[in-house]
């Protein structure tokens, strides 16, 4: 069964009211909800229950990957593929391996940090339904939203507005999918 | 749905960011430099001097792919001439952009908000102009890429143990991270172009560059880690850029070079050069577009706190790099040590001391630091005494190393002029293409600092 709409959304004119929304709409029990700001707000993501993620345990492999491939690479290419003598220095000199190594564990763990930033936001996503909402070009300047989506099993066409329109919000918007 | 544009001009505050913006005002006031304002006469005419530069450059590669490393002043044995002196100090006034972004974020230095995109942005575009440097002085550039290990059918692999090899790992992968790194910190500001914008080519743009942010608190969350984990990755990668440069002479034993001190020394004098570039960029930028209630006086105080800083720390290292020539017993290392302060390059020795050592203790004086156009003129002594310092640590060692039937003296040719003069030209003329496309100040990291932006906290259940 597919709803014929995403979600109701209330637009905020601060972040604090929008905190308060946020924190309500957990409270009531609501769970598939998402709130929209222009600027990071540590204590939305508290009142949305979001601290988790798992990026930085794909970072953390990343560089290791990438501190072993810088190893592997320079081992495999001075003792293997090409060795050569240089002043007399064993082939397998690892005190001058460190610098690519180190320099290769930052670069993947770099890589991974942002592709996995894009991977796990699900960027990029050139159509997203909150872009039907005329108002929505604010919330990337002076405007807060909290959308509460039709997929949340509490959610009722109009108990979920009558909700959104006592958290007094400047507007309440359906959101077309 | 835009409101109507709404500018603060010109407040006189002491505050990172003075008082009376909103979320609104700061968006309009960075956003319409891109979307509305008309550039300004004094970009255009600065504009034309920078293009004239970055066609110079352009002749002086043509007649260098013509005719050979030949034509810059680079002889046997000073075979790096100011092709490396170039490529040092360019790597140095990067570094400053990476310290704004990276590391005042993880001490959580909130005026580094409004200047660290546009530092970010010289860092790019300075690497840019570095790596021109080694890559034209390869003598074969078109070769470049046998630098990097590559299976190959000439069967031969680049030698792991050289420090010209590490440079290339290190500085290319400097540059990737700066730039993935100003990527992402550029995500949500291209969002507010997008909804900004009115033309639908610049809409659209804006917006596949934007990848559809649309501000979700999941996403910002994600967003904050993300940024968290660059700035520490950046961090020891920064650090790591200028000691590994420094590798390039350290590991050498040429007399003057052959020392440890010479990472650390080299990393406080990229941070004092970056910081001097900072401030000649920073003052005309505000002056130009109005943008005084965002990089106040208080940015330019800071910045000039840290260049005085790490200007003592340089002026320190030139006293140990005389002390610990004496106390090293080693003729060699003395010899070099005096030859740089009486010998062919005593002039360049004694104006570098000038720059970098006399004339940052100015910076004592808030009287200093609160004019603007005294630290303008102030950072541009910086550049050039720094520049300097490179020369004089490459060339006064080269000229004249252990074998003096070997010296010879160095002299530029007008190709080394055009070459270096034509990066200072691709560097202003990727600047203000910067400037005018995409927003300088990080719009939603201002945002912030607003104390409306601040939670009030009413009851918590």
């Amino acid at each position: 069964m597919t709803s014929p709409i995403y979600g109701v959304m209330a637009e905020f004119d601060n972040p604090s009211a929008l905190v308060k929304a946020a924190r309500a709409a957990r409270e009531k029990g609501y769970r598939k909800l998402d709130a929209y700001s222009p600027f990071p707000i540590e204590e939305l993501s508290d009142a949305l229950h979001l601290h988790k993620n798992k990026l930085p345990l794909l970072v953390l492999i990343g560089g290791i990957i990438g501190g072993t491939v810088g190893y592997m690479l320079q081992y495999f290419v001075t003792v293997v593929y090409y060795p050569i003598n240089i002043g007399g220095r064993p082939l397998h000199s690892w005190p001058s391996y460190i610098i690519i190594t180190f320099e290769l564990t930052i670069l993947f763990a770099s890589l991974t940090a942002v592709f996995g930033l894009l991977g796990l936001c699900g960027l990029p996503m050139p159509y997203h339904p909150t872009f039907n909402v005329p108002r929505f070009a604010q919330a990337s300047r002076n405007r807060f939203f909290l959308c509460i989506e039709s997929t949340d099993p509490l959610f009722d066409h109009g108990q979920t507005v009558a909700f959104l329109e006592s958290l007094e919000p400047k507007e309440v918007s359906e959101v077309a999918h | 749905m835009a409101e109507d544009q709404q500018v603060i001009d010109s407040p006189a505050d002491t505050k990172i960011i003075a008082s009376g913006y909103t979320f609104g005002t700061v968006t309009d006031q960075i956003a319409s430099v891109v979307l509305s304002k008309k550039t300004p006469y004094a970009v255009f005419g600065a504009f034309a001097v920078a293009m004239g530069l970055l066609l110079l450059f352009l002749l002086a590669v043509g007649v260098l792919f013509i005719e050979g490393v030949g034509t810059w002043g680079i002889r046997s044995p000073v075979m790096w001439g100011w092709a490396i002196t170039n490529f040092v100090w360019w790597v140095g006034i990067g570094h400053a952009g990476t310290l704004i972004s990276a590391i005042l974020l993880l001490l959580n230095q909130q005026w580094r908000n409004s200047i660290n995109r546009f530092a970010e942005a010289m860092t790019i575009f300075a690497v840019a102009c570095a790596g021109m440097f080694p890559i034209l002085h390869l003598g074969r550039p078109w070769l470049m890429y046998w630098l990097f290990p590559y299976p190959n059918t000439m069967g031969i692999e680049p030698n792991f143990r050289s420090p010209l090899v590490w440079d290339v790992f290190a500085v290319s992968t400097y540059a990737t991270v700066s730039v993935l790194f100003w990527f992402v910190g550029l995500i949500p500001d291209l969002a507010t172009l997008r909804d900004r914008a009115e033309h639908p080519a610049l809409k659209v743009t804006y917006g596949i560059l934007a990848m559809g942010w649309r501000g979700s608190a999941r996403h910002w969350s994600i967003y904050e880690t993300a940024s968290l984990l660059l700035a520490g990755l950046a961090t020891p990668l920064v650090l790591s850029v200028h000691t590994v440069v420094s590798f390039d002479f350290t590991i050498a034993i040429v007399p003057g070079w052959h020392s440890t001190f010479f990472p650390p020394y080299f990393v406080a004098g990229a941070i004092y050069s970056g910081f001097a570039m900072v401030l000649a960029l920073a003052i005309p930028l505000r002056e130009i577009y109005g943008l005084k209630g965002l990089i106040t006086d208080r940015h330019l105080d800071n910045a000039a706190k840290v260049m005085m800083a790490t200007g003592l720390i340089v002026g320190y290292s030139y006293i140990m790099e005389a002390f610990s020539a004496w106390y090293s017993g080693n003729v060699y290392e003395q010899a070099a040590s005096l030859n740089r302060m009486t010998g062919p390059y005593r002039f360049q020795y004694w104006v570098l001391i000038a720059c970098n050592v006399v004339a940052p203790n100015a910076l004592w004086f808030k009287k200093v630091r609160s004019s603007p156009i005294i630290l303008f003129i102030w950072s541009l002594i910086v550049l050039v005494g720094m520049w300097l310092e490179r020369f004089v640590i490459i060339v006064s060692s080269l000229a004249q190393d252990h074998l003096p039937s070997s010296w010879r003296t160095f002299s530029a040719t007008r190709w080394d002029w055009a070459t270096y003069l034509g990066t200072i030209g691709l560097f202003l003329v990727l600047f203000m293409l910067f400037i005018r496309l995409l927003p300088m100040i990080s719009i939603f990291e201002v945002r912030t600092l607003l104390p409306q932006a601040k939670i009030k906290e009413e009851t918590r259940g």
